[in-house]
């Protein structure tokens, strides 16, 4: 070490003060530990659900109801042979078409069993809207259905109802909170590039929300709940995904 | 200037009387160059980047590719073993829970760094732009070390410069994968979901490459260097 380099005067500090001095800054540093609790095991789980919980709370925040996910021109679309096909259990749960059903109950004026027929009666839209997993692919597809929220007035919804839970054929489940299902893109979808929607796809209707992940469109719907509380939140909810999960 | 940041810690005067046996033990200079706030950030940060890398990296184990699915063609296969959480939903939650921390911490420390006037210590300006071939020939070159001034020379600041902006963009890219929809602008700035996914990652590589640089310079310049980010104070500083 070559003292001349030095700009200011060769001031001396003792050791024993410098050391208590470090040991005092050293001590406020303390709360970086508090970080170490993630990596307790009885308090992991329980701290990544707050967290995970926050992220959700935060989400529902950002959820702008008159914000619509970007629209595609069909030049953007991905071929139908390109876009994959993604089943918790079975890609055919074997629905059989002609005593097939919609049952809606809960806190609905209307409830009871709904066909398809009436179902394709409210306006049909069309949209291209990009189709993002979970696990990071996305694809650019065209559907086309009826708006969720025709339905629920079609059904007589409670308008203070705060979800909407659905059963599916191959007994995955899921719920959505009531803005998201009144968002004018959240389609009751039976169609995908203007053909009925294939069994693979979930005919003979799903839930189509480009406002949200992949996993909380379910297909092959069998039932519907309006609902001012959850019971059941959702298959891959249950497994520890998050449950609002917009986009 | 940077000399606001220079402190001394005076040691007793000769002259001052002192009766008691423990004799001032005379070591050397010492100046004060991280103020708290800095060094708080600096370990909480130094965790909550390693949770976000490692459970970014499981997250990317579940789909490692930035294309189609179909043909899905895996750019890489990343060990298990050095991710975080398990699985994707494991990943997940680590993720969108240090996240959190990650920006917190960053926001805390740009708004300090800020408003106290520190940011000078660290802030590369043009000022600091003929200082950097020199250092760089010292350092790769074996060049003559250039006179220091200042807590951070100006390859350092270059250095830390970069790694903030970086941590901005990891957060803004982050942003565009996490809510293409609610932020489709910030999607589309970076040329759609697909691309936002691209930077986030590189990104990321960024990042680690400027850890893995600092980390062999923390190793190089030793213990007191190290301490100095424990305690603030460095003893024997080079200027």
């Amino acid at each position: 070490m070559k003292r001349d380099d030095r700009k200011i005067g060769d001031r001396k500090i003792d050791e024993k003060k410098f050391r208590q001095n470090g040991r005092r800054e050293l001590l406020k540093l303390t709360p970086v530990l508090a970080l170490g609790a993630f990596a307790i095991p009885s308090l992991q789980e329980g701290l990544l659900k707050k967290g995970l919980g926050f992220s959700d709370w935060a989400s529902a925040r950002l959820f702008r109801s008159a914000h619509r996910a970007p629209e595609f021109d069909n030049a953007d679309l991905t071929p139908f042979a390109k876009f994959s096909i993604n089943g918790y259990d079975v890609e055919d749960p074997g629905v059989i078409f002609e005593n097939w059903s919609l049952t809606v109950s809960g806190a609905v004026q209307k409830p009871g069993d709904y066909t398809l027929a009436q179902v394709q009666a409210l306006p049909r839209y069309r949209q291209n809207t990009r189709h993002i997993c979970v696990e990071g692919w996305d694809v650019i597809g065209r559907f086309g259905g009826a708006r969720l929220s025709d339905f629920l007035k079609l059904v007589g919804a409670d308008p203070t109802a705060r979800f909407i839970t659905v059963n599916c054929a191959d007994d995955y489940y899921e719920s959505l909170d009531i803005a998201t299902a009144l968002h004018p893109q959240t389609l009751l979808c039976y169609e995908m590039y203007e053909q009925p929607l294939t069994r693979e796809h979930g005919a003979p209707l799903r839930l189509q929300i480009p406002t949200k992940i992949g996993y909380k469109q379910a297909k092959y719907l069998i039932d519907m709940k309006v609902t001012h509380v959850l019971d059941r939140v959702g298959y891959w909810e249950d497994q520890g995904y998050s449950w609002f999960y917009g986009l | 200037m940077s000399d606001a940041a220079v402190e001394i810690i005076q040691t007793r005067s000769k002259s001052e009387k002192d009766t008691n046996d423990d004799e001032p033990v005379v070591v050397a200079r010492a100046v004060y160059e991280h103020p708290f706030v800095v060094r708080l950030c600096h370990w909480l940060n130094t965790v909550s980047l390693f949770v976000m890398v490692g459970s970014g990296l499981q997250i990317f184990r579940a789909f490692p590719s930035f294309g189609a699915k179909i043909p899905q063609k895996d750019l890489l296969h990343w060990p298990r073993a050095f991710a975080i959480g398990g699985w994707l939903g494991g990943g997940l939650q680590w993720h969108l829970t240090f996240m959190w921390i990650y920006l917190g911490t960053g926001v805390f420390y740009l708004g300090y760094q800020i408003f106290s006037g520190n940011y000078r210590q660290v802030l590369f300006t043009p000022r600091d732009i003929p200082g950097v071939w020199p250092m760089v020939k010292h350092y790769f070159f074996f060049g003559p070390k250039p006179p220091v001034r200042e807590a951070y020379n100006p390859l350092q600041k270059q250095a830390y410069t970069t790694a903030i902006i970086l941590g901005v963009l990891s957060v803004v890219t982050g942003f565009a994968v996490w809510k293409p929809v609610q932020f489709s602008w910030l999607a589309w700035m970076m040329g759609g979901f697909h691309y936002a996914r691209i930077w986030h990652f590189a990104v990321m590589w960024a990042i680690l490459f400027f850890v893995a640089g600092h980390l062999v310079m923390v190793i190089l310049h030793g213990w007191n260097n190290f301490l100095s980010m424990l305690t603030g104070w460095k003893k024997d500083p080079e200027y």
